[in-house]
């Protein structure tokens, strides 16, 4: 691909979106995409395949596949290319696959549509395909339906589907961003050795670059539709040339051990014996004991049906526990949201994990923040609007700039922000945080999560904190609560649990979250069939 | 600034649709200052042509048509707007209600909208009003409350889906009242199809009350409404008279005219660009 711009249609006009970028790929390679979102990585990926999403087109460059130019090609050329020799794996597997279709008829369509073989073969092709991606039970896996299998399996059933054609290149745009930690191994795995085994190339596209580093040859860092940089996957990590990949491969500050000595008796918040359930049978949560102390922050980590959110749904009263208690500053807090007074609810406010629907879209800034403010201290105009100035400087926004915005017009980042200082103008103690970054970009995180600190320090607030993400966790923590199926596995200062000997499955977690070594991957699941535990560790006895 | 923008990007479809609407409130509104005669006033003989005295002719009493036809806007408009916004003001109301609050209440209200629109509306009405007697209070009440039935099901289903949003959640954890709910945090995000919706009951209110009216069951003569005055001079149409096409064409003409413009709406609200 040589010199491609691709433009966007919007507000009437076309605005550029990839500003000229190069990029060519040997055949076996795995080249790495890498950048934050609304970079162009996906539009350029899919460009690889001459394709652009609606409102899009390719206003100049040249694609040459195989000696092929495929920038003037005609529909019908393309269409012997595309799913045959170039092929897609999608972000998420869940929203890809046709749900009212069985697995392998999904599979067989793309060979059998193109001529290349009859369904028997494309069955038989299948069950190959299946076991070298070790799927369980591959005779069989591909009759079950999409719902019926878990979200790593249905990814790894995806890269499956890609590779039906035996392509010469796949372009995987960020197969396991919606994955658990634990899954997302699962599938690099299965990744790295389709592509070896099969001598594909491909296109690797994600904004995290310990994945990249796993996988990819070459990695190109991509920043607002231009090259940033390009390189050989270990010169870059050795070595980054600029700055921006610089930043991208800082570890997050490791929050310091604290001295904590002081505040270990002032509990603000405690759950004891609590346990809960949608439907009155199976218990989401069993027996949880927790406590948060005043200006510290708690991490609960877990992966996704771990029952986290759950927890929080239950502390704020929004499903009320059908066992335990929970205490604020030594009492009771009344169980049910509907009976608590305003005061109580004032102390214990709630950041989510998606700004965009955590902020009515139809209120300007100054209402989503002035009501607060109205509701829980019956501020008149004038001083309120002096708060909201107050607040909005708070998570660095200038006032003049927001006060009168709608949350629509702002990014991901900011409308977080805005979130932070919607919490904030309630006064409260604590902030429960689900999953606050899992939606940005990482540097937008990093900034989300250092003025999460910054204001612990200055207003003495507590955190509970839920994520899946042992980066932040690390990052910010000084206490950590591991939950596993609805039960607490282990919990503890952060020094405690972050050192070995860790439980058996905080052992599991710390030890798939990616490290910026390419070698990682590799040496990670040599050690875990070494230690005959499957080369997914325990997540192979999980319920799917 | 932005608004005049706004307004400029009006497709041409929605400008007539915009213009017809205006000019039927205008006449409706000016019928008093405009009208030649009186609405009830016998000026000629029967079905008279049209003619410069009577521009378009007169009626089977006698009547002039454009005066009548000017009367008839004025109250045929009048009566279904403010049919359409009693049925909305009830049916939202009770939308909302049932999609936030939910549970046993959801169930009840639902239940009885279910039995109201098991009902064919048409023999609904025409069973109540030949009961209870027809006058125009009780003709708006009745058809709101038939009407109110869809009203209910789209506010309901269109606020379930923003009830779940995690801002209302958050509304609701800071321990907002269920009226500042639906008032603050649903109403204005349940806008765009409400006002689509809006559009489209009153043409078929409207189209509803000159069916009535034709029946016999509508606006009582001697008032003048266009349901009305094509029922009274439907005879005239064997004759070759073409007195009755006038009323009719009215009511085509401004349920057009409002769809155009309903369908501007419904693009912007599904958010499709041309």
């Amino acid at each position: 691909m040589k010199d491609i711009h691709i433009e966007g249609f919007s507000d009437e006009k076309w605005m550029p979106i990839v500003k000229g970028i190069s990029l060519h790929l040997d055949r076996g390679e795995v080249l790495g995409l890498i950048g934050e979102s609304g970079a162009g990585k996906s539009t350029l990926g899919l460009a690889a395949m001459r394709y652009t999403r609606q409102g899009c087109r390719i206003a100049s460059g040249s694609i040459v596949f195989d000696g092929m130019e495929l920038f003037d090609a005609s529909e019908e050329v393309l269409r012997e290319i595309r799913g045959v020799r170039i092929s897609y794996v999608a972000q998420s597997a869940a929203a890809s696959f046709n749900p009212a279709h069985r697995l392998i008829k999904q599979y067989a369509e793309t060979p059998v549509q193109h001529g290349l073989m009859h369904f028997s073969e494309a069955r038989k092709n299948a069950v190959d395909i299946y076991r070298r991606l070790l799927l369980p039970d591959p005779e069989h896996i591909g009759y079950r339906y999409p719902h019926q299998v878990s979200g790593g399996q249905l990814q790894r059933a995806m890269v499956a589907m890609a590779m039906a054609c035996r392509p010469d290149i796949i372009v995987f745009d960020e197969p396991t961003t919606a994955l658990d930690v634990t899954t997302q191994i699962e599938v690099l795995a299965a990744i790295k050795q389709i592509t070896r085994q099969f001598n594909a190339a491909a296109i690797y596209i994600t904004h995290d670059l310990a994945v990249v580093a796993q996988l990819a040859d070459r990695i190109m860092v991509l920043r607002y539709g231009d090259l940033v940089e390009e390189g050989k996957t270990r010169e870059m990590l050795a070595q980054p040339k600029e700055e921006y990949t610089r930043q991208l491969l800082a570890v997050r500050s490791i929050r310091e051990d604290r001295d904590l000595s002081g505040s270990e008796d002032d509990v603000v918040l405690e759950v004891r014996n609590v346990s809960a359930s949608y439907t009155g049978k199976d218990r989401v949560l069993d027996d949880i004991n927790l406590k948060v102390r005043r200006s510290r922050t708690v991490a609960l980590v877990g992966e996704s049906g771990s029952g986290k959110s759950t927890l929080a749904r239950v502390i704020t009263g929004l499903l009320p526990p059908f066992e335990g208690k929970i205490f604020y500053e030594g009492k009771e807090f009344s169980p049910d949201l509907k009976s608590r007074d305003r005061e109580s609810l004032r102390r214990l406010q709630m950041i989510y994990q998606m700004p965009d629907t955590a902020l009515n879209p139809k209120q300007k800034i100054r209402k989503i923040i002035g009501r607060p403010l109205d509701f829980y201290f019956g501020m008149g105009h004038e001083e309120r609007d002096k708060r909201i100035r107050e607040l909005l400087e708070m998570i660095e926004l200038r006032p003049r700039k927001y006060i009168d915005r709608y949350a629509t017009e702002l990014s991901g980042g900011e409308k977080q922000r805005i979130c932070i200082a919607r919490a904030l103008a309630a006064k409260p103690d604590v902030i429960i945080c689900d999953e606050v970054t899992s939606a940005l970009d990482q540097l937008v995180a990093k900034g989300i999560l250092k003025l999460l600190q910054d204001l612990q320090n200055q207003l003495q607030v507590s955190y509970l904190f839920i994520t899946h993400d042992l980066a932040t966790v690390k990052a910010i923590s000084d206490e950590i609560v591991v939950m596993l199926q609805g039960r607490i596995v282990e919990q503890g200062r952060k020094r405690d649990i972050l050192t070995p000997p860790h439980h058996e499955y905080t052992e599991l977690l710390l030890s798939s979250v990616p490290e910026m070594d390419p070698d990682w991957l590799d040496h990670l699941l040599k050690k875990r069939e070494a230690e005959g535990k499957g080369y997914h560790g325990v997540s192979e006895g999980r319920p799917s | 600034m932005a608004f005049v923008k706004s307004l400029r990007k009006i497709p041409f479809t929605a400008r007539i649709g915009f213009f017809i609407i205006l000019l039927n409130v205008a006449v409706s509104l000016l019928a008093p200052v405009i009208s030649p005669y009186g609405e009830t006033a016998i000026v000629n003989d029967v079905w008279m042509p049209s003619s410069e005295k009577n521009w378009m002719g007169t009626d089977q009493l006698g009547r002039d048509v454009f005066t009548r036809m000017l009367y008839g806007a004025r109250n045929t408009i009048s009566i279904a707007f403010i049919t359409t916004l009693l049925s909305f003001t009830t049916g939202i109301t009770f939308g909302f209600i049932a999609a936030t609050l939910g549970g046993w209440l959801d169930q009840l209200l639902s239940r009885i909208v279910d039995i109201l629109m098991a009902f064919p509306t048409l023999i609904f009405a025409l069973m109540v009003l030949s009961l209870v007697g027809t006058s125009v209070p009780v003709l708006i009440i009745v058809i709101a409350l038939l009407d109110s039935t869809r009203v209910y099901r789209l506010s309901r289903a269109v606020a379930m889906d923003i009830e779940v949003m995690e801002f209302v959640e958050a509304a609701r954890l800071r321990g907002e009242r269920t009226w500042w709910l639906m008032r603050h945090e649903i109403l204005p995000n349940a806008m765009p199809p409400l006002v689509a919706e809006f559009g489209l009951r009153f043409c078929f209110v409207f189209l509803f009350i000159a069916s009535l009216s034709f029946l016999g069951l509508g606006i009582q003569p001697p008032t003048a409404d266009w349901g009305g005055m094509v029922r009274e001079n439907a005879g005239a149409i064997t004759f070759g008279i073409l007195t009755p096409l006038w009323p009719a064409a009215a009511i085509a003409f401004l349920t057009v005219g409002v769809n155009l413009v309903v369908d501007w709406i419904l693009h912007i609200a599904s958010g499709l660009k041309d």
